[in-house]
Formats: C-alpha cells, sequence, structure tokens
C-alpha cells in the first residue's frame, strides 16, 4: 500500500519534472528563435547606402519665380518636393484667416519644424518648401492655378494642389481643407537657407 | 453457346508491376495513389461548379512555368525591370506568349479562386466537418493577393510603382508606429529598387514556395474528409457493407476524366484572352503601367487590378474618423475585415441544411446580394469617386458584410427544406 502510494508520488513527481525541462526548454528556444529573427528583421531597415543616399539636398532656387512651383522639382530622399514662390496676391491670402481648413494653425507638429508654424508654413512668406507627397496615402498632387482649382472647390483663392488619387485638396502653404481624405497638412521637410538662391533640404538650421 | 475465355485481369503488365512492387516495398506509391485517385471516393453528383479547384491548380501549374522562364530574362532593379520586360515582350523568342501567359495567368487564377469560393459559399463547402479545408482556403487566398501585389510591381511601370505606394502607405495609417513601419516595409524613405527587389525575392521564392505547400495540406485535408457535393449531404453516412459510399464514385478515372475536359476548355478560353486581348482593355493590364514608374508622377487615376477593386471601394468608402483615430486608419481595418470575413463562416451558418437548394428564402436573397455587393464594389474601386460613388460604396460595404454579420440570425429563422436521404 505504501509502496504504491510511493511509486505513484514518483510517477507524479517524474512527470512534473518531466513537464518543466520541456516548459523551461521551450522557453530557451522562444528567446533564441527571437534573437536569431533580429538579423532578418532588421536587414530590412533602409541599408547605409539608402541612408547615405538620403543625404541633405542642396537645392539652387535662383531661378524660381514668384506665383511658381520650381521646376525641374527638386528632390530629397528620392520623394518629390514642392518650391513654391507665392506672390504679394498669395502672401495677403495666406495671411488672412480662413475658413475650411482642418488645422490652419498647423498644430501638428510631427508635419512641420516650429519655424514653419506661421501661416505660411515657411521660414519666409514668399518661399514655400513642402515633400510632394500627399498625407493619405502618398500619391503626388498636382500643381494647379486659381482657375482649376475653382474647377474643383468653388471659392477657392489663389492656386492650389489637388491629389489626383483620392480628391485632397492643398492651398499653397500645404494646408489640408476639411472633409477630404487627407488628415493632415502636407509635409515641410527641414530645410535652411545657405544664402537667397540656394537652400538645403534636409538640415535645420537649428539643429546643424 | 461456347464459354468465353477468362479475361486477364485489368491492369499493367508483369515486369511493371514488379516495378511497382519494389517501389511499393521503398515508398507508399500504391497507396497513396489508391487513397487520393482511384479508392478515393467523391460524391456522383458534382457540377459544373467543381471544376474550379482543379483548374486552380492547373492556373498554379501554369504561373509557376511562366514564372520561372520569365525570370531567366527579368532583372529585378529600378534602372533595368522596365526595359527588361520590353525585352521580353520584342527580343526574346515568344517571350510576349510567356509574358502574357504569366500576367494573363495572375487575371484567371483570380477568376477561378473567386468561382471556387463562391462554390464554397453556396454549398456550404466551409461547414463541419471542413473547416480546416476552408481555413486553408482563407491561407491560400490571402497568400494569392499578397503573391499578386508583389509581382504587380516587379513590371516598374507607373501603375505598379504608384499603386504599390498607395498600398504601402496604408501601414502608415497604423498608429504610432505607422511612419516606421513604412520605412521598414520599404527599405528606403520611398518605393525604390530596394523595395523592388525584396519584392520580388517574395514574389518568385517565398510565396510560391508557401502556395504550393497550402495547396498540398489543401488537399490533404481535403481527402480526410471527403469532398461537400451540391446536395449538402454527407456521402459518407450511407456506406455498403465494404464501408464504400453508396453515392460516391472512385476519383479516378471517372473525375480525372471530367476534368481534363474542363482544362482543356478552360485552356480554350484563355488562350483566346492571351492572344486577343492580353490587356483586356485596360483590366489585366493598366495603360500607365506601359509607362515607366516615375516617382514625380502620379497618374491621373490610381486604381488597383481589377481582383482587388472590391476591397479598394471599401478603404475609399470608410471616409469618417472614429475613437480619435483617422479614417484612413479605420479604412485599412474595415479592407482587412472585408477579406478575413469568409474565415469565420464555419461559426456564422447556423442553418439546418448546407447546401442553398434547401436553405429558405433569406440565405437565397442575402447570398445574391453578397455577390452584387462584390460586383458594384469591385466597378466602383475602378472609377474616380464622386460624392454619389463613395455614398454607394458605403450601401455595398454594409450590403457584403450584412452577409457575414447577419448570418446566424437569418439561417436559424428561415424556413428550410428537408434535404434528400440520397444525392439527387
Amino acid at each position: 500500500m505504501s509502496d504504491d502510494e510511493d511509486a505513484a508520488e514518483v510517477r507524479e513527481d517524474g512527470v512534473g519534472r518531466r513537464y518543466l525541462l520541456i516548459a523551461s526548454t521551450s522557453a530557451v528556444t522562444a528567446v533564441g528563435a527571437m534573437g536569431a529573427a533580429v538579423p532578418f528583421v532588421k536587414s530590412w531597415l533602409p541599408s547605409a547606402k539608402a541612408r547615405a543616399a538620403g543625404a541633405p539636398e542642396r537645392v539652387d532656387i535662383a531661378r524660381l519665380r514668384a506665383g511658381e512651383l520650381l521646376k525641374p522639382m527638386p528632390t530629397w530622399r528620392g520623394q518629390p518636393v514642392f518650391v513654391v514662390g507665392r506672390t504679394a496676391v498669395d502672401i495677403e491670402a495666406l495671411a488672412r484667416a480662413k475658413d475650411g481648413l482642418a488645422d490652419p494653425a498647423s498644430d501638428n507638429e510631427a508635419k512641420q519644424p516650429a519655424y514653419a508654424q506661421n501661416p505660411y508654413r515657411s521660414r519666409k512668406p514668399e518661399i514655400g518648401v513642402f515633400l510632394g507627397l500627399c498625407t493619405h496615402l502618398g500619391c503626388s498632387p498636382k500643381e494647379k492655378n486659381e482657375e482649376q482649382m475653382r474647377e474643383l472647390d468653388t471659392g477657392w483663392e489663389g492656386g492650389g494642389f489637388y491629389c489626383p488619387c483620392h480628391g485632397s485638396r492643398f492651398d499653397l502653404a500645404g494646408r489640408v481643407v476639411k472633409g477630404v481624405p487627407a488628415p493632415d497638412n502636407l509635409q515641410v521637410p527641414p530645410h535652411s537657407y545657405l544664402s537667397d538662391t540656394e537652400i538645403i533640404i534636409g538640415v535645420d538650421e537649428e539643429t546643424a | 453457346m461456347a464459354e468465353s475465355p477468362p479475361l486477364r485481369p485489368v491492369g499493367p503488365r508483369r515486369p511493371i508491376r514488379r516495378l511497382i512492387a519494389w517501389v511499393d516495398e521503398r515508398f507508399p506509391l500504391t497507396e497513396t495513389v489508391e487513397a487520393h485517385a482511384t479508392k478515393y471516393h467523391a460524391p456522383k453528383n458534382f457540377n459544373f461548379w467543381y471544376y474550379f479547384g482543379v483548374l486552380a491548380t492547373v492556373v498554379l501549374g501554369m504561373q509557376l512555368l511562366t514564372g520561372v522562364w520569365l525570370t531567366m530574362s527579368y532583372v529585378p532593379s529600378a534602372e533595368e525591370a522596365f526595359a527588361s520586360v520590353e525585352y521580353i515582350m520584342r527580343d526574346v523568342e515568344y517571350g510576349h506568349i510567356i509574358r502574357y501567359l504569366h500576367s494573363t495567368g495572375a487575371s484567371a487564377f483570380f477568376v477561378v479562386v473567386y468561382l471556387h469560393m463562391f462554390r464554397g459559399l453556396a454549398y456550404g463547402s466551409y461547414r463541419k466537418p471542413r473547416e480546416l479545408v476552408w481555413l486553408i482556403g482563407m491561407a491560400i487566398f490571402l497568400t494569392l493577393m499578397a503573391e499578386g501585389f508583389f509581382g504587380y510591381l516587379l513590371p516598374w511601370g507607373n501603375m505598379s510603382y504608384w499603386g504599390a505606394q498607395v498600398i504601402v502607405s496604408l501601414v502608415g495609417a497604423v498608429p504610432f508606429v505607422g511612419a516606421d513601419l513604412m520605412e521598414w516595409v520599404r527599405g528606403d524613405y520611398l518605393m525604390s529598387g530596394i523595395t523592388l527587389n525584396r519584392f520580388f525575392a517574395l514574389h518568385v521564392v517565398a510565396l510560391p514556395l508557401a502556395l504550393v505547400g497550402l495547396v498540398f495540406v489543401h488537399i490533404v485535408a481535403l481527402h480526410r474528409v471527403g469532398s461537400n457535393n451540391p446536395d449538402g449531404v454527407e456521402i459518407k453516412d450511407n456506406k455498403d457493407e465494404h464501408g464504400v459510399p453508396v453515392d460516391g464514385i472512385p476519383f479516378h478515372p471517372y473525375y480525372t476524366v471530367h476534368d481534363f475536359q474542363a482544362t482543356v476548355g478552360f485552356l480554350f478560353v484563355f488562350c483566346a484572352v492571351v492572344f486577343f486581348a492580353p490587356e483586356m482593355f485596360g483590366y489585366f493590364l493598366e495603360k500607365p503601367n506601359f509607362e515607366q514608374a516615375d516617382p514625380l508622377k502620379t497618374p491621373d487615376l490610381i486604381a488597383p487590378v481589377w481582383y482587388y477593386t472590391p476591397f479598394y471601394s471599401m478603404l475609399r468608402a470608410t471616409t469618417f474618423p472614429l475613437f480619435g483615430l483617422e479614417a484612413r486608419f479605420w479604412g485599412l481595418v474595415v479592407m482587412v475585415a472585408a477579406i478575413l470575413m469568409p474565415a469565420v463562416l464555419p461559426w456564422l451558418d447556423r442553418s439546418p441544411v448546407k447546401s442553398i437548394r434547401y436553405k429558405g428564402l433569406a440565405s437565397k436573397v442575402m447570398l445574391a446580394a453578397f455577390v452584387a455587393s462584390v460586383f458594384v464594389l469591385g466597378y466602383l474601386g475602378t472609377v474616380h469617386t464622386t460624392p454619389l460613388t463613395t455614398a454607394l460604396a458605403q450601401v455595398f460595404t454594409a450590403i457584403y458584410f450584412a452577409y457575414f454579420l447577419l448570418m446566424p440570425w437569418y439561417t436559424r429563422v428561415e424556413k428550410t427544406k428537408k434535404p434528400p436521404e440520397r444525392l439527387t
């Protein structure tokens, strides 16, 4: 009787021990597998070459005229950059408080550096610099003049940008209107003026 | 009358039999053939809808074959991809045929898979005991969608480029980590040659391997439980004294011959498309894709290939933010939910019968409404949005989900017919 009980106890203990060993081996293996996954997951990050190609870009803006978009279009990290020359009329229109904008005061801090948190969303009122990719799903919006914008939106003032993919509209400060799919204003990339005729995209004076 | 001489037993001659015996001792050849063909009993009442499973396998084989051949001449780099496709089209002997077989094959794959899935919906093939067959099938469907998506970037046309940009940007809608996740997927700050190379690796190595493996377990699971049929009656419930289903027939040669004929018929139609309308008026190969990818210029209308448009419509139809999260995130959620929804069907259907033949009016109406919603959403996904198309897409998105979410209710309350004891 007591022998049987002992045997049962030993068997119980043996089983418990086996489960403990299986569980701990599995746990250690899982940790190892996670470690082994690191190189595979990390190898998908931008490579050193891609990061180097994404270095700051100097752009000559001597040929930029008021009321025009700088062409051929400069790129930064391969993405199109809109450099907008604004006329006095444009500047005056942007400065006036407007209804119908989703984020008129540029409150979303992720979308522009502090120096572009003003009605023009730029360092200088007469020149705007934006990433030319819609904040919705990354299509490149088209440049439109006032007349063309009014066909899409009666009562539009000045030129603007229209995204062909899902119909989002932006003003000359890259501010998105309400009621379109794009959730945010166009991104202002970090940029600085090297001189009156040259800017560098990718570097803030503030952080350089 | 004289008695006729005894017939020689049907089967291979002696040397062949000895060879088979030699193999059987070392590999379960005869056993496998019997289990999956000559002694696998399929219901005797298969109809037209039962061709699409085998056709899907045929198309898979064709895609593997043409894919391997395309890889011999294609160059996966941003600089050369587009030119190498043109090289295949113009300079490689029969290259245009091989490429059009592959590009048309992609659309054909989705045609037969959608019809195959519809068959499952109509005859209740997802129900017990075939839940796993259905779930493995869903995994095949997801893998196939990914395979098609990665493959579409490879020609490096302008629609390839911007279509992929839009879909990858969806990842950016994930709260908090979206922007970093997007960079991780692309391996760059924008869609680039780096992205192209990894999509190429996934398209030609990883996903085809996964597809073949999944198709294999799909068939293994199916042969474990046996095929469903248009009556939705289990043939295994009625067996003769040898344990063979009374209403079953060995798959080979009866159905293999039928399937062979179906394959020939399918290839007639398929080749007609390949030879005479490989672009299918912009539905199989979109017009902007005959222009090289231009990272500075988005095509005027971004539309995915037809087989994704129903889901793309639902994405675009989600236009309002909710719970403090932006609309495009919910669009992503709705799209993913719509794609995954069929996976839970085995647990939504509460009807006492399997087949639509014996289900009530509500099930028939809902199935018809579901099919209509897929077609309407599919069309809407190919055109520019207007307030009207957005409203329509919202209504039909609701219908699409209603088919699934109301199923536990309407399959229980409706009046069903009693299925027959034997197959009809």
